[in-house]
């Protein structure tokens, strides 16, 4: 049951993730970006990974989207940009979509199911503690200088000249 | 059959993003694309941990979080950098170094 619901939400967020491209506005396509972080987050809940789907809610749907939206302010949505934008993607779709799907076919089509599958288990957030504080000490800290060298890099971007 | 068929979507999310990030010409457009594109990963790795029932899936998951928050914070600012100094959100339109 609980692999139909994760199924269900993963395709929730396919298909919100392509009206999110496709869309010519830049606010419909952060809404239906967020109706895909959060159909994401429902199918990591349904896999058994509640950690994981709280974090995305909350760093994702949250965080990002709202500096997100900040951004979004500073736009120009006249109708003119916006029937500017429409006609640009109706005749520019075609090549990307096929380089897409020339890329994405093998990529399909290629993994074989193994045969062998139990259904989705809880992993205990203990687990999830005990490795990034333990064996993953070392990523923990290169994603931390990571995070540190993004907002040194966005202060520099941003500051006033 | 569920495992693949998430696996497989996990691609389709992929290959979403790849596609917004080609077809797509405003700066904020291909950021969201790319956000997408990194859900894709998201999603396999949190279905393969699952499945395996190790916690590895939602290690990585953590990683490809920091990695899109800092993605995010450098992307926004650079187009705010963009849209002052070049006046523009076109990525067609910065082809300055050429010259």
């Amino acid at each position: 049951m609980s692999g139909f619901i994760a199924l269900w939400c993963a395709s929730a967020a396919l298909a919100s993730a392509l009206l999110a491209v496709t869309r010519p506005g830049i606010v419909h396509g952060l809404m239906w970006l967020v109706a895909a972080l959060l159909s994401l987050a429902g199918c990591f809940y349904a896999l058994g990974a509640s950690f994981a789907g709280a974090v995305q809610v909350l760093v994702y749907a949250g965080a990002i989207v709202a500096v997100f939206v900040f951004v979004v302010m500073t736009v120009d949505a006249t109708p003119e940009a916006l029937a500017e934008e429409r006609a640009r993607l109706s005749g520019a779709w075609r090549l990307p979509a096929g380089v897409v799907a020339l890329v994405a076919l093998p990529l399909l089509l290629g993994p074989n199911s193994t045969g062998l599958e139990p259904g989705p288990a809880t992993v205990p957030l203990k687990a999830l503690g005990a490795l990034l504080f333990g064996p993953w000490a070392i990523g923990v800290e290169i994603a931390s200088a990571l995070l540190l060298a993004a907002l040194m890099g966005a202060r520099h971007l941003g500051r006033r000249r | 059959m569920t495992f693949m068929a998430l696996l497989g979507i996990a691609g389709g999310l992929f290959a979403t993003g790849l596609f917004g990030v080609l077809a797509r010409r405003t700066v904020l457009f291909q950021l969201i694309s790319l956000e997408i594109m990194l859900g894709g990963p998201a999603l396999a790795f949190i279905a393969s941990g699952s499945f395996h029932g190790d916690a590895q899936g939602q290690g990585m998951f953590v990683l490809i979080l920091v990695l899109a928050a800092a993605e995010v914070a450098l992307g926004l600012a650079l187009y705010l950098a963009l849209r002052r100094v070049a006046g523009t959100d076109d990525s067609d339109a910065l082809d300055r170094l050429r010259r």
